[in-house]
């Protein structure tokens, strides 16, 4: 079956400066409801990977070093 | 991968979903016997799962004594959902609502109390006084996260449990359940199963068009009523939709709890009262629906003649509980509490007990219709539940199951149908191309949309269901890349299972009631000497999807003329003297 692929803007961002990922931090992967999150397999840095966003914000406000920002996706802002 | 090789383990009880209500029911059976052995199976982390995952802003249905009781409660209830309830079920939540307020208090969960220490009870429902606010909710799930610690539960997060298992003998024997991260499938033997599975939210699809912008955490699809429709269960009054007032775009809940005791309201256009109480119902949403499409809409919520400090209080209420990115939806918008109305509108249709009636018929133990399987919270057929009643029933569920255990007989479970199971599961990652789950969830849930949604009409709910049957057509086609796409296909079956589910409910009822949950132009009038009945929908001997009727219980808190029709006048004929108050 033919597919194309759909590129759309995520609203989770993460600081890559602030971001922890890399010395083993899964807080935000963690608590995320919908398992949207997963690690850069080049930057060891978490990033939104699932277009699939509640904007519910645990990943925000438990994040130890506040180094992820929920925006509301695009198409309700 | 064969049936034998499938991790499997046992457990007297298992209750699935880590939310609300089932961190309540696991907590209680151990509190009831801590020898038992209780699984806490949630798909996302308990830490932050469900409804409450950010908290919540206040009690809804708080009987406390003094300010209200039981039997006021059950009558409020009971017209509020217009005659058709189980009462002895609202009574049991009632009678235990106080004593789990006290429960949560000394477990850490605050509320709001007044200047002589008594809670501090708010009037939004249209009688009696039930609203408690909980400024300090945002802590509601590590309050629950430390419980569950604490009288050790054993707890597996990512884990979606796709059906329920029966012995030989039609009883509940456990579930099966697929790891979302690995794809790992895993057999839970237990003696009883707790279903905590939240709303149906994935049904219809926001106006945004967003598939996550729902009301309900979009966790909460519907894999609970699928489960308990495919294991015999009955479900009751899918017909009465949740559809809520919301702020426009944002699945915010906008008024009645939080600003409503502080001044604010839903006003037309004009700025107007047009509704006479807030409080959510069916009534109220069909008077909102009928101003929206009568020529006064939009309709908003008002705070703007506020004083600042109130502003600023509810600001602080809802810009730190459940819904917190309220507060960067409006500043995107340049919208403020001061200087405007806020835009109001309409939800997408689900199945939610929590708000309206919709549910797995659960009587005042919990229980549903197949043996050793209960069901709490917004998932169970216990009308206006709202956060506290997911808690109670939680409660009278674990205590149900914990008895239940106690004269068990183990029976082997059925091989051949763990094995269709497994196949099932595993066919969308094994399908080497197909369609996206993504796209046929926007397919069947826009199809909800279209012709689903009230005011229903028959013919339009005839070709909302052979289409939706066309996609189940399609289910087989399913493809999933990783196990992440597998957790969303297998979530498509529940969500088909609820749309064919909504269209089949909606069509057997022949009348209107609950204002707009129900509302039916072909027929608009409701009809008391057919109709005062729940109806029933459930799966028969063939396997086709049935419905039915099952009455209702004689009342034990009779209601007089006055109190029976006390929501049917909503709205404010006169709006002009009453918004000059």
């Amino acid at each position: 079956m033919p597919v194309a692929n759909h590129k759309t803007t995520v609203p989770v961002v993460v600081d890559e400066e602030k971001c922890i990922a890399d010395k083993g931090c899964r807080v935000c992967i963690d608590v995320c409801p919908l398992d949207v999150l997963l690690i850069d397999e080049v930057t060891g840095k978490a990033h939104m990977h699932y277009d699939e966003c509640w904007y519910c914000m645990p990943c925000e406000k438990d994040c130890p070093t506040d180094a992820v920002t929920v925006n509301i996706p695009y198409l309700l802002s | 991968m064969k049936v034998s090789e499938i991790k499997t383990v046992e457990m007297d009880v298992l209750v699935i979903g880590g939310g609300t209500g089932g961190p309540l029911a696991a907590v209680t059976v151990k509190e009831e016997n801590p020898d038992l052995d209780v699984m806490l199976l949630e798909k996302a982390n308990v830490k932050r799962s469900g409804a409450i995952s950010m908290g919540m802003d206040g009690l809804n249905n708080a009987i406390i004594p003094g300010r209200a009781t039981p039997e006021q409660y059950v009558k409020e209830i009971t017209t509020a959902n217009d005659g058709i309830v189980h009462q002895k079920a609202v009574l049991a939540y009632a009678e235990r609502s106080y004593d789990m307020i006290q429960k949560l208090d000394s477990w850490g969960v605050h509320f709001q109390k007044d200047e002589t220490g008594d809670y501090d009870v708010k009037k939004v429902h249209h009688m009696g006084s039930y609203v408690l606010p909980m400024p300090e909710g945002h802590n509601v799930k590590k309050i629950l996260y430390r419980r569950l610690r604490r009288n050790r539960v054993k707890v597996e997060n990512r884990y979606q449990a796709t059906r329920l298992l029966k012995d030989r003998d039609g009883k509940i024997a456990g579930a099966f359940a697929v790891n979302t991260r690995t794809s790992e499938p895993m057999l839970i033997r237990a003696k009883a199963v707790i279903m905590a599975t939240g709303a149906a939210g994935r049904l219809g699809l926001p106006t945004s068009g967003y598939l996550y912008g729902t009301y309900e955490n979009p966790t909460n699809v519907g894999d609970g009523h699928a489960m308990a429709y495919h294991a015999g269960a009955d479900l009751a009054n899918l017909e009465c939709y949740q559809i809520n007032p919301l702020l426009k775009d944002y699945n915010g809940p906008a008024c009645a709890y939080v600003t409503g005791p502080l001044g604010g309201y839903t006003a037309n256009a004009q700025g107007e009262r047009f509704i006479e109480c807030d409080y959510w119902s069916g009534q109220m949403m069909l008077e909102f629906y009928r101003e929206l499409e009568g020529g006064k809409g939009p309709v908003y919520l008002k705070v703007d003649h506020l004083a600042e400090e109130t502003i600023q209080e509810i600001e602080t209420v809802l810009h730190t509980n459940e819904r917190p990115s309220r507060e960067r939806f409006h500043a995107g918008r340049g919208t403020n509490y001061r200087e405007h109305m806020l835009e109001m509108h309409i939800s997408e249709v689900g199945f939610c007990s929590g708000h309206s009636a919709s549910g797995v018929w659960i009587n005042e133990h919990g229980e549903t219709t197949v043996p050793g399987l209960y069901a709490a919270g917004d998932m169970g057929s216990v009308p206006h539940s709202y956060m506290l009643g997911a808690f109670v029933y939680g409660q009278i569920c674990g205590e149900s199951a914990a008895r239940y255990v106690g004269d068990w007989n183990d029976a082997p479970l059925d091989d051949a149908l763990v094995a269709a199971e497994l196949e099932r599961v595993m066919a969308p990652l094994n399908a080497e191309d197909g369609i996206p789950p993504e796209q046929m969830e926007y397919k069947v849930r826009r199809l909800v949309n279209d012709y689903l949604q009230p005011p229903k009409v028959t013919k339009k709910m005839e070709i909302g269901l052979s289409r939706i049957l066309q996609v189940r057509e399609d289910l087989s086609k399913l493809h999933a890349r990783d196990p992440h796409e597998l957790l969303r296909a297998l979530e498509v079956h529940s969500i088909v299972d609820c749309a064919e589910m909504a269209a089949r409910a909606s069509m057997a009822r022949k009348e209107s009631r609950w204002g707009l949950y129900h509302y039916s132009i072909d027929y608009p009038e409701r009809d008391d000497e057919n109709w005062f009945c729940h109806s029933r929908l459930y799966k028969g001997e063939d396997g086709a999807m049935c419905t039915g009727t099952r009455p209702v219980d004689p009342y034990i808190i009779p209601l007089d003329d006055d109190e029976l029709s006390a929501y049917q006048s909503m709205r404010i004929e006169n709006t002009d003297e009453v918004a000059a108050e």
